[in-house]
């Protein structure tokens, strides 16, 4: 791995990786709280549309796929706030349009087509110099807003109709939250593909609730997991020539389940032990009968 | 004369162009007790979201000791009936009680000062869960919980305590510990509760307001077995001016 690192593109993707798994796990956190997993998988894919935008109008990418994300993520904020019954159905249609109007865009667009892989699986090694500053500044942005709101955040998270009592204002810290989603999403995109970034989002904050004691405890050993599952994926992509960004969600999910059976075995332990104790306080009483 | 706690006038209520509460006038005099019942539909809880100022009303207003609502969040206390929602979100029961110490103006705010910690803890004692304090939720029973939202909505020493259905997902024997406490809370707080248990309110409550679509009763007692009866009168009542069954209209083919 660390003759790996003379390679200029190579330090590039451990840069980006880490800066990505430590906007997933503070951004990551607040979507496994809030239960926007669903919402969230459908701005990823609803990005695609703005790919295809972008190569459409001849814009950066960053500029389409962010435009489009944030617009489809208000509709869909919109409408999970007002018709919570059925907001998932609204979500996955919106999912599917999103894929296919960037399908569309790309048909129509003159000129080579892009390669749609690199979208769906992300390209993390050939992140540019220039694009990790984005990366950094629009990270620093999210993370420095976040922190800003944090009691409000957790407040709502938890218990969204005392946070209205108390006066915290939820609606606005809705739209706000999933807007900063939107970005998340599209940023985290180029890194592990527009496929594999919910389990990017997901699993780190997942396994972290079980053994936090926090919402902030839950975020920082989010981003730490995160930062192993990237650095961890890119060392295997390196050394057994694999796809990076399916090695990396391809470690996240090994240690999902490992944490999967290791909780188990936990469970099953302090069963066992209990029924230990149970037993010796019977012979104990037993004892003292006789 | 002190103003009393709610002063509820002529409040009006629709939703989606149905009337849910009609012309409401009810006032909650410090120390009461009141119970809030009515049936399924009814308006209750429309009732009490009114007061907790989730919603707002279609017609008349609502004042806390004299005041509109909104100014006045910290004196209200609010006990929810859900108690089992995100359960395994990673917080300790001090971590839910501090969350009664919101603050608007409060940013970047990680850790909560000595004297919000001290009056959390505080508020647990009160409640006699202190133990608990550094327990994670997830690891608690229902009942205690519930009295981790009860220590939650008292952290601030609220003069009125709203409370949602509070016994619909607790037990038996935690019924009855949790209005032993709130007859102890009593002593010093208004408390306004919906319910729908009729045995615990003739013996705790120290009046009761029916409500369904309009205030059908509303009557201060001296003793459980008064209420009691009012209590019956009360439901004939409202039994025989809203029809219980509601016959669904089937179309002919």
């Amino acid at each position: 791995m660390v003759d790996a690192l003379h390679f200029e593109f190579m330090r590039n993707a451990v840069m980006a990786g880490v800066l990505a798994s430590v906007i997933c796990g503070v951004i990551g956190t607040l979507i496994v709280v809030n239960r926007l997993v669903f919402l969230s998988g459908g701005i990823a894919h609803s990005a695609y549309g703005g790919v295809g935008l972008a190569f459409f109008l001849g814009l950066p990418y960053m500029v389409g796929a962010v435009g489009f994300s944030f617009l489809a993520a208000m509709l869909m904020a919109s409408v999970s706030i007002k018709s919570k019954q059925r907001a998932d159905t609204i979500i996955g249609v919106i999912w599917a349009m999103g894929m296919a109007s960037g399908v569309l865009l790309l048909d129509i667009t003159p000129g080579y087509n892009v390669d749609l892989m690199s979208y769906l699986f992300g390209s993390i090694l050939s992140v540019p110099g220039s694009e990790l500053i984005t990366m950094a500044i629009i990270g620093g942005l999210i993370l420095l807003t976040i922190l800003y709101y944090f009691q409000d955040l957790l407040i709502m998270s938890y218990d969204e109709e005392f946070a209205l009592v108390r006066g915290v204002p939820v609606k606005r810290l809705y739209y706000l939250l999933i807007g900063i989603v939107a970005v998340t999403v599209v940023m985290v995109v180029q890194v592990v593909g527009l496929i594999l970034v919910i389990a990017l989002l997901t699993i780190p904050p997942y396994i972290s609730e079980k053994y936090t004691k926090s919402l902030f405890q839950m975020m920082m050993l989010s981003c730490l997991l995160g930062t192993l599952f990237t650095v961890g994926g890119l060392w295997a992509s390196y050394v057994f020539d694999l796809t990076s960004g399916a090695a990396i969600i391809f470690c996240a999910g090994i240690a999902f389940f490992l944490s999967l059976i290791i909780d188990r075995f936990v469970t099953l332990w302090r069963k066992k032990m209990m029924a230990r104790a149970h037993q010796e306080e019977l012979y104990a009483t037993e004892k003292q009968n006789k | 004369m002190n103003p009393p706690v709610i002063d509820i006038h002529d409040l009006c209520f629709s939703y989606s162009g149905k009337e849910v509460l009609h012309e409401i006038n009810l006032s909650v005099n410090k120390k009461d007790f009141i119970a809030v019942i009515g049936p399924n539909g009814g308006g209750k809880t429309t009732l009490l979201k009114l007061v907790l100022g989730l919603l707002k009303p279609t017609r008349g207003n609502i004042l806390l000791n004299g005041k509109p609502l909104g100014s006045n969040n910290a004196t209200i206390g609010y006990v929810p009936q859900q108690i089992n929602h995100n359960l395994s979100f990673p917080a300790t029961a001090l971590d839910i009680v501090l969350m009664g110490k919101y603050r608007p103006e409060k940013r970047f705010a990680f850790t909560s000062s000595k004297q919000d910690r001290r009056d959390a803890i505080d508020a647990l004692e009160q409640i006699g869960i202190a133990d608990f304090a550094h327990r994670k939720i997830t690891d608690l029973s229902g009942g205690q919980r519930q009295r981790i939202l009860i220590a939650r909505a008292l952290v601030n020493k609220p003069e009125l305590l709203v409370l949602d259905e509070p016994t619909a997902n607790i037990d038996t024997k935690g019924q009855e510990d949790f209005y032993n406490l709130l007859q102890s809370l009593n002593k010093t707080q208004t408390i306004f509760m919906v319910s729908h248990d009729l045995l615990s309110i003739s013996s705790y409550a120290k009046s009761i307001a029916c409500i369904n679509k309009r205030l059908y009763c509303h009557q201060s007692f001296s003793s459980s077995q008064e209420l009691l009866n009012a209590f019956y009168a009360c439901s004939a009542l409202e039994m025989v001016s809203t029809p219980q069954v509601n016959i669904p209209e089937y179309s002919n083919g």
